[in-house]
């Protein structure tokens, strides 16, 4: 065994798989991964299945450091510069964290979650079928909270195999796309154009609950207040205030205000990575267009493991100078933007 | 008597759907609510992950690869035609109440409010049996429908920051049992130890939606003994023949 240290971790750094079933019925939301794509890349990285839990990396900084054994490591998500021991490490490819060694990761430049998929996964006991962390509701293992300096995951020593890599396919660098609903109706048509025609904002107050998006006021002709029901993952909902509030992972499962529409799921984790300031649009498209959209992108994710390429015969100490040389190419590999959604 | 067939089925994106059965706090739209959930708890159509029921529309969340919004729609229209309306889940809980104080520090205000005695309040806010019609905003917070209306009260023109878990709270119509300490704008009579939701506990949550609800006075010295017990993992609310 070896233990996966954490020396430095900001404040959005926590387990994450594909979250839990069968718990909006209690008021607890799923949590998981806020991209669930780049969760799958890390993890088939480094052999993990690609809804394993894996350390998801908010868009601040972090260190970690390998203790007693070497730890066998894939990072995928949001683009950040990485280095072990000050030796930079290419992204969306396996690497060994030799015993003792630091991985030092830089904050996100273009995205906001970083995924660390670690070799032989981590250990701790599912509640409801998840080791996801939901820190409002204190759940989630081995740690029910986002890590923190000091912490220590328990791991599987690197087992001695050729590293792999995944080639990303081609940028999308288009609208966020939504199914309107299922308040709707309670929009003047519009004022429904008008947010398909505005270009938005993620707002600093923005977190694993929900997004707040910076933008015209957008108006609800029937008020702001209905009889509370379900509220999906990537729901938009229209508050009081008119400045609309999508609604994620760790998001309250009922709520009172309406809903004009929710992102669909191919392009839910290009939202979630989506980082602070920068300009975005949606556009609307029909349910059946979404669920095509949604298999294709399950089909992409299923895919993965056929598209791993092995990187022939390298021993640990080959690491560094392969680091360095593939270092250019790790920026825009670790870009989300560049990714598929289909 | 059957289900009405007057819903809507309204996507949520999609990987959900909304049975809509109407737009208001109606304890016959919950029990249509209730019938549906339960058909499709008895026998869930392809694709279905879970369900949400609410005061008034079923949220269903569906795995979009295994089957289309069409499709299941289709499918939750012959699971409607097959259903019952659902007054009760047939589950009763009395739960322990130390009622104003500090643990309730609203009840004298809206005693005066209804030119009620602070017993008479605690008497008639206890003498209810409730219905759980909605387990939502926070884990285990649970939406009570049947409060008696001579105690309605519109909520708190402040709401507060933070109201304490356990929290016995009452807003409008409604009344509750909040589980997480959370913002608040209800009126807070009266405070219990039971904790719906507890992550290290087995079983993680006690009530669910279509559960009845009693309230039991109990004096402000048996709650240090009753908390000690919630912390330790027993229910210290009790199953009650309905």
């Amino acid at each position: 065994m070896s233990r996966l240290v954490v020396e430095e971790a900001g404040p959005a750094t926590s387990v994450q798989d594909c979250g839990r079933i069968g718990v909006l019925r209690f008021g607890l939301s799923s949590a998981g991964a806020m991209d669930r794509q780049a969760l799958a890349v890390a993890n088939v990285l480094v052999g993990q299945p690609a809804d394993a839990a894996a350390i998801e990396i908010g868009p601040f900084g972090a260190r970690f450091s390998a203790a007693d054994g070497a730890i066998r490591l894939a990072l995928s998500g949001a683009a950040r510069d990485a280095a072990i021991d000050g030796q930079p490490v290419a992204a969306a490819r396996s690497f060994v964290l030799p015993a003792g060694a630091k991985l030092a990761l830089r904050p996100a430049r273009n995205g906001t979650f970083t995924y660390m998929a670690i070799e032989g996964g981590i250990a701790g006991h599912k509640v409801f079928g998840s080791l996801s962390v939901h820190a409002r509701a204190g759940i989630g293992s081995p740690i029910a909270r986002p890590l923190a300096a000091g912490d220590e995951l328990p791991v599987t020593a690197a087992t001695p195999r050729a590293e792999t890599r995944l080639p990303l396919p081609a940028p999308d660098d288009g609208p966020i796309r939504i199914v309107l609903g299922p308040q709707d109706d309670h929009f003047d048509p519009a004022e429904i154009a008008r947010f398909l025609d505005a270009e938005w904002r993620i707002a600093p107050a923005s977190d694993r609950m929900g997004y707040r998006l910076a933008g015209p006021k957008i108006t609800c002709a029937r008020g702001y207040n209905i009889v509370s029901d379900g509220i999906a993952n990537g729901h938009i909902q229209i508050p009081g205030s008119g400045e609309p509030l999508v609604l994620l992972a760790d998001r309250g499962t009922t709520g009172g205000y309406p809903k004009i529409g929710a992102i669909i799921t191919a392009d839910l984790g290009r939202f979630a990575q989506t980082p602070v300031g920068k300009p975005l649009r949606f556009a609307a498209v029909d349910v059946g267009t979404a669920q095509t959209l949604a298999r294709a992108w399950q089909a992409g994710l299923d895919s993965l493991p056929a598209r791993l390429e092995t990187l022939s015969g390298l021993s640990p100490s080959s690491e560094a100078l392969l680091a360095q040389n593939l270092a250019g190419g790790a920026v825009s590999a670790l870009d989300t933007d560049t990714w598929s959604h289909s | 008597m059957r289900l009405t067939p007057n819903f809507r089925i309204l996507p949520c994106g999609d990987a959900a759907l909304s049975v809509e059965f109407g737009d208001e706090v109606d304890p016959a739209l919950n029990a249509q609510v209730l019938g549906l959930d339960a058909a499709i708890a008895a026998r869930p159509p392809a694709g279905v992950i879970e369900t949400v029921p609410t005061y008034r529309a079923l949220f269903v969340r569906y795995d979009p690869v295994a089957t289309g919004f069409a499709e299941l729609a289709q499918a939750l229209r012959e699971s409607a035609a097959a259903a019952k309306p659902m007054e009760s889940s047939g589950r009763r809980w009395r739960i322990p109440v130390v009622y104003g104080g500090e643990m309730g520090p609203d009840l004298d205000a809206v005693a005066r409010r209804h030119a009620l005695t602070t017993e008479e309040t605690i008497r008639r806010h206890a003498a209810a049996i409730y219905r759980i019609y909605m387990i939502g905003f926070t884990p285990g917070f649970a939406y009570l429908g049947g409060l008696d209306p001579s105690i309605a009260t519109p909520r708190r023109d402040m709401p507060r920051a933070v109201t304490p878990a356990g929290a016995i709270m009452i807003g409008g119509v409604q009344a509750c049992v909040q589980c997480l300490a959370a913002p608040s704008g209800w009126h807070i009579l009266g405070r219990t130890p039971m904790r719906n939701f507890l992550p290290a506990r087995d079983p993680v949550f006690l009530m669910g939606t279509g559960d009845e609800v009693v309230f039991q006075p109990v004096a402000a010295r048996e709650w240090a003994a009753l908390e000690k017990a919630a912390e330790r993992g027993e229910p210290v609310a009790e199953r009650v023949a309905a």
